[in-house]
C-alpha cells in the first residue's frame, strides 16, 4: 500500500505552527519593553526584581524538599511492594492515581478544612507549618509521575537478588535502602525528580490557596500589572521546563547498565 | 510465585510485620494528605453550619449562577479535549505512521512532554502576547490581512479563546497518551488487510480503529478532566472574569462569594464525581485496550 507523505507533512507542519507560533510571539512581545527596538529590558527588570529573585528561590527550595520528601516516601514503598507485598500494588498504584482525579483545588481545599487554626493539627495558624503543609501538597501533587517513574526503575532491576546479596553480606534495612536500591534506581529517581520540579515551580493554585510566596502566584501577579514582564516570565518559565524534559532525556540514556 | 512462598514460611513472623511497618508512612501519608481531606469535603457537602447533616448543598447547586458555570466548564472540558483527541491523533499519526524523517519523533515527544506541562499561568501570558489585542498574531493579521479578528467577535477571553488556549497543553498530552496505541497497531494486520484485498480506508474502518477506539475514548475522558480540574491558566488570562467552576470554587475559598461555605463543600463534590468518573473510566478502558498494545 504506497501511502502519500503529503498529509503527515502537512499535519507535521501545521501542528508546528500551532505550538512554535505563541512562543515566537511570547519572546518577541517580552523583546519589546523599550519602544522603537528590541531590547532584553523586560529580562533585565524581572531578574532584578527582588520578588522574582524570592519568590523563585521560596520555589526551588520547596521543590527541593517536596523531591526529598517524595523519594523518601515512594522508594520504600515501591521497593516493599515490589518485594514483600504484591498484593498491596493495586491498592499502591490506585493511591498513586488519586491526585489525578481530585483536582489540585479540591485538595487543597480539604486541607483548608483539616488543618486550619481551630482543627486538630493546625498546620496553617504558623507560616512554617504552611509550608509544610504545601509541601506535602506538591507531593501529592507530584506522586502519579514520582511513583511511576521509580517503580518502573525498580521492574527493570532484580531487586530480589540484590537484597539477598545485600543481606549476606550483613546490610540493614536502611543501608539496602540507601546504598543498594537508591543507586540502582536513580534514573527513575532523577526523572521523577525533574518532573516533580518542573510542576512545583509553576504552581499557582496550591501556593496561591495557602498564601505562601511562591513563583506562581508572583507571576500571577506580575500578569495582572504589568505589560512586558510577563511575557519576559512566560519565556523564563518555559525555558526551566525544558531544561527538566532536557535533564530527564539525558539521565535516561543513562540506564543503569551503561555505568562503569 | 514458589519463591515468594518460600520466604513467607521461611520467614520469622517478624520480618513480615516489619515490611508491613515499612508502608505505614505511605498509607499514613495517603490517608492524611489525599483520602481525609477529599472524604471530609464530601461529608461537609452533606452538613449545614451546624455539623447536621442536610441536603441543602446539594439542592442549592442547582441555582442558575452555579448551573451556569459548570455548564461553561463542562463545554469547555469537552471542547478542548475532544480537538486535543482530534488533532493529537492526527499528529501522532504522522510522526509514527507517516514515513516522515527519523528526528520527527523524538523532537515531537520531547516537545510534548515539556508543552504538557507548560500549563498555568505562563501558558495565559503567551497566549495573550500571541492572540491578545496587542498580539503578535493579532497584529500581523491586522497588518497583512487587512483583519481584526476582534473586532469579527473573537476573544481570548471566551469559550473559544480559552479552548484554543487549552489545546495547548491538550494536544501534546493526547500525543504522549496514544503513541504507545499506534505504535500498538501492528506492520502485519495492515499487510494482512492488504493481502486480502483491503483498501486503506476498509483497513482503518474495520481494523485500525475497533482497536484503537477504547484508547482514544480513554484518551478523551483523561483529557476532558484534565481541563475540568485546570484553573491556574484561566485564572490568569481572565482574572475572575469567566465564570468556570473552578474560578468559583477558588473564589469561594479566597473569600466566601456565596455567602455559605457549606455550598463550597457541595461545589468541590461535584468536581470529584465529575473528574472521579472520567477517570476512573479511562483507567478501566486503558486496561481494556491493554490488551493490544502489548
Amino acid at each position: 500500500m504506497k501511502q502519500s507523505r503529503l498529509i503527515p507533512w502537512l499535519g507535521f507542519i501545521f501542528g508546528a505552527i500551532y505550538f512554535l507560533v505563541p512562543l515566537i510571539a511570547t519572546f518577541e512581545f517580552s523583546l519589546r519593553m523599550q519602544r522603537g527596538t528590541y531590547s532584553f529590558e523586560a529580562y533585565r527588570v524581572v531578574l532584578g526584581d527582588p520578588g522574582f529573585q524570592a519568590s523563585f528561590g521560596y520555589s526551588a527550595l520547596i521543590a527541593l524538599l517536596t523531591i526529598i520528601v517524595g523519594v523518601a516516601l515512594v522508594v520504600p514503598t515501591a521497593y516493599l511492594v515490589q518485594l514483600k507485598l504484591p498484593r498491596l500494588r493495586p491498592v499502591v498504584e490506585f493511591m498513586t492515581l488519586l491526585p489525578l482525579v481530585v483536582p489540585a483545588i479540591v485538595i487543597v481545599f480539604g486541607y483548608l478544612r483539616m488543618y486550619n487554626s481551630s482543627s486538630f493539627l493546625p498546620l496553617t495558624s504558623t507560616a512554617r507549618g504552611t509550608d509544610l503543609l504545601l509541601i506535602f501538597a506538591y507531593v501529592t501533587l507530584a506522586l502519579p509521575y514520582m511513583y511511576r517513574s521509580v517503580d518502573t526503575a525498580m521492574r527493570s532491576i532484580d531487586i530480589r537478588t540484590l537484597t539477598e546479596a545485600a543481606q549476606s553480606l550483613g546490610s540493614s534495612w536502611l543501608r539496602i535502602m540507601l546504598q543498594v536500591i537508591l543507586p540502582n534506581v536513580r534514573v527513575g529517581v532523577l526523572s521523577g525528580a525533574f518532573l516533580t520540579f518542573a510542576i512545583v515551580i509553576g504552581e499557582f493554585t496550591m501556593a496561591s490557596l495557602l498564601n505562601r510566596p511562591a513563583f506562581g502566584p508572583y507571576m500571577q501577579l506580575i500578569g495582572a500589572n504589568r505589560a512586558y514582564e510577563p511575557a519576559a516570565l512566560a519565556i523564563i518559565a518555559f525555558v526551566v521546563t525544558w531544561a527538566c524534559m532536557g535533564l530527564i532525556q539525558l539521565v535516561a540514556n543513562l540506564s543503569p547498565g551503561s555505568k562503569r | 510465585m514458589t519463591a515468594t512462598l518460600a520466604t513467607a514460611t521461611d520467614a520469622p513472623r517478624r520480618r513480615l510485620s516489619l515490611s508491613w511497618l515499612g508502608v505505614v508512612p505511605f498509607v499514613l501519608f495517603s490517608l492524611m494528605f489525599l483520602l481525609l481531606p477529599a472524604a471530609n469535603l464530601v461529608i461537609g457537602a452533606f452538613q449545614d453550619p451546624t455539623g447536621a447533616f442536610t441536603l441543602a448543598n446539594i439542592a442549592n447547586l442547582f441555582q442558575p449562577s452555579i448551573i451556569r458555570s459548570y455548564t461553561i466548564s463542562l463545554q469547555i472540558s469537552a471542547a478542548s479535549a475532544f480537538g486535543g483527541m482530534l488533532f493529537g491523533f492526527l499528529l501522532a499519526l504522522a510522526a509514527i505512521l507517516g514515513h516522515l524523517p527519523r528526528w520527527v519523533r523524538p523532537t515531537l515527544m520531547t516537545f510534548s512532554g515539556v508543552a504538557s506541562q507548560f500549563a498555568g499561568v505562563p501558558l495565559a501570558f503567551a497566549f495573550l502576547a500571541t492572540l491578545g489585542r496587542t498580539g503578535l498574531v493579532t497584529a500581523l493579521l491586522m497588518n497583512i490581512f487587512g483583519i481584526n479578528i476582534y473586532r469579527s467577535g473573537f476573544n481570548l477571553l471566551s469559550f473559544w479563546g480559552l479552548t484554543l488556549v487549552y489545546l495547548y497543553f491538550q494536544i501534546p498530552l493526547m500525543v504522549l497518551v496514544i503513541s504507545p496505541a499506534v505504535d500498538g497497531l501492528k506492520k502485519e494486520w495492515r499487510e494482512a488487510a492488504s493481502t486480502l484485498g483491503a483498501t486503506s480506508a476498509q483497513y482503518w474502518r474495520m481494523v485500525a480503529l475497533p482497536v484503537l477506539w477504547p484508547s482514544m475514548l480513554g484518551a478523551f475522558l483523561l483529557l476532558f478532566a484534565n481541563a475540568f480540574g485546570a484553573i491556574a491558566t484561566a485564572y490568569a488570562l481572565t482574572g475572575s472574569s469567566l465564570n468556570i467552576v473552578t474560578i468559583l470554587l477558588y473564589a469561594q475559598i479566597r473569600g466566601d462569594v456565596l455567602h455559605d461555605p457549606n455550598l463550597g463543600y457541595a461545589l468541590a463534590l461535584g468536581m470529584i464525581l465529575i473528574t472521579g468518573l472520567s477517570n476512573g473510566a479511562y483507567i478501566w478502558l486503558t486496561s481494556r485496550s491493554a490488551r493490544w498494545t502489548r
